[in-house]
């Protein structure tokens, strides 16, 4: 309880006082959160795109595999592109190991099979007889693409949030490639591991609220841009 | 129909420019002269890199990546070549890595000493001054140890001192964390557990938890730190010049006296002994 009361008070003198060092963590933290999102978005929702309205041989495999990969381990991606990026690794010339370009790179990997799996499944949830309707009516392909685009925007824009939330949460792939460097990729919830393993369990808990109340307010945004396009 | 895609046009738009913008900063940033060094977490829990490198930052217009890791995995970060400077407390490790050709221009720079801490009560009467001692009584009472069991400094130190006796610490009371020096001690902490610790560390922590020293002043538990370049012939791309630089500060008579003038609660954690 000492602590939680202890936290709050952190938390609200860390914003009001500017801290200097919190700007700079939540400052990485979005952004590469933002980058591999919308890296994530411009690759996924294609994806998921062309994987829901065209019928092939092992879609449904795909589909499987996609549900799958939503409960990829932050660790796993992050030993992955580890061993790839160290200068021991195949690709290890370019020293990418512990910069931010790391910390994008595992974070698209976790968002991608979110956004692409609920694109399929936003897409998949609409009527038939939409896209039907249109190619009667003779829209052109890219015609057809924008109007089921515009039928289901609310759900592709949710599923692009939800990968944005993956991995503006997510610690074992900042920490693995981004090494929690202060001022360079010490993100919140690298640093909230970091000062929680230093003992200061308010500061750390202090970050957390910083983190919710981030989100949160993202997610106020997102909802008053739904509100707006109605 | 147009019309209704506007607004999601506009985000993306937005979206767009926010990553081309950051793409710069990101880019303007890169010109900056880093050099990254690998070291162990007392060092960083401390707060002492906090002192120690700002003037030579400045010094040298270079910024300093710390990361924190156990003592054995800095040292593989400077096998592969992924730090330019490794900072660890394991002497024995420490020359093998020079020996084998991973790093170059190992210097002293300053030491402090293990401590055993435990529950005030001592359940396994440990306290005194013999570090070995202490362990093989604990390890017949059978009481609670906690071990890092991460091939840090720490756990590399520990294994020596097991080693002496031949005895092998296993079982239900053998706890490893495989986490850093503070998590660790806080779980001893929570486990009312016997920990083996750098003075460094539990004076930094004094206050957060309720273990106190119980064995210290043992030879065998002295606790050297060393600073290593990493070997630029083996890997090429490294920041040689300036992590040479950052060795020459972390030795020079001012960088020994930051060291030795850093306090916490009033005591000071580490003793520089380059010139010893």
């Amino acid at each position: 309880m000492n602590y939680m009361l202890e936290a709050l008070v952190n938390a609200v003198k860390m914003i009001v006082g500017f801290n200097p060092e919190l700007l700079s963590i939540v400052s990485v933290s979005l952004k590469v959160s933002f980058i591999s999102t919308t890296l994530a978005a411009i690759v996924g929702v294609p994806l998921g795109f062309s994987i829901a309205i065209r019928d092939f041989w092992g879609k449904r495999g795909i589909i499987i595999l996609l549900n799958t990969l939503l409960a990829l381990p932050t660790v796993v991606v992050g030993l992955f592109i580890y061993s790839l990026i160290s200068r021991s690794g195949p690709i290890g010339r370019i020293g990418l190991l512990y910069t931010p370009a790391a910390m994008v790179a595992g974070q698209f990997i976790l968002a991608l099979p979110i956004v692409t799996a609920l694109t399929v499944s936003a897409i998949q949830g609409m009527d038939k007889r939409i896209r039907k309707t249109a190619l009667t009516l003779g829209a052109n392909n890219l015609q057809t693409v924008s109007i089921l685009i515009s039928e289901r925007k609310f759900a592709i824009f949710s599923a692009i949030i939800a990968g944005f939330g993956r991995v503006f949460a997510e610690v074992g792939v900042s920490m693995m490639l981004g090494g929690n460097i202060k001022g360079y990729t010490r993100n919140i919830t690298t640093a909230i591991a970091f000062e929680a393993g230093k003992g200061e369990f308010s500061l750390g808990l202090a970050l957390g609220i910083i983190l919710l109340s981030i989100a949160l307010s993202i997610n106020i945004l997102v909802s008053y841009f739904q509100k707006k396009t109605v | 129909m147009n019309q209704k895609l506007r607004p999601i046009h506009c985000i993306i738009f937005i979206m767009l420019q926010v990553v081309i913008n950051l793409f710069y900063v990101n880019l303007a940033r890169a010109e900056q002269i880093r050099i990254r060094m690998a070291t162990t977490t007392s060092t960083e829990n401390s707060g002492l890199l906090n002192e120690l490198f700002p003037p030579f930052e400045k010094m040298f217009s270079v910024k300093v990546d710390v990361i924190a890791v156990g003592t054995g995995k800095a040292l593989k970060l400077g096998e592969n070549g992924d730090v330019d400077v490794v900072f660890v407390h394991a002497r024995k490790a420490e020359d093998n890595f020079v020996e084998e050709g991973f790093g170059v221009n190992r210097r002293d720079v300053m030491y402090n000493d293990f401590v055993i801490v435990g529950p005030e009560d001592d359940p396994a009467f440990i306290r005194g001054n013999d570090g070995v001692e202490a362990l093989t009584k604990i390890f017949y009472n059978k009481s609670f140890f906690v071990s890092r069991g991460d091939e840090s400094g720490t756990h590399k130190k520990e294994k020596e001192l097991w080693k002496i006796k031949d005895i092998e610490p296993e079982g239900k009371w053998y706890l490893e964390t495989g986490q850093g020096m503070g998590a660790t001690l806080q779980l001893a902490d929570e486990k009312q557990a016997y920990t083996l610790i750098d003075r460094g560390t539990y004076i930094a922590y004094k206050g957060k938890v309720n273990l106190v020293i119980l064995c210290e002043g043992d030879k065998r538990l002295f606790n050297p730190y060393g600073i290593i370049a990493v070997n630029p012939k083996r890997h090429p791309h490294t920041n040689y010049i300036h992590a040479m630089a950052l060795i020459g500060w972390v030795t020079s008579p001012e960088g020994q006296e930051i060291i030795g003038d850093f306090k916490k609660g009033g005591k000071v954690l580490f003793h520089p002994n380059a010139y010893e």
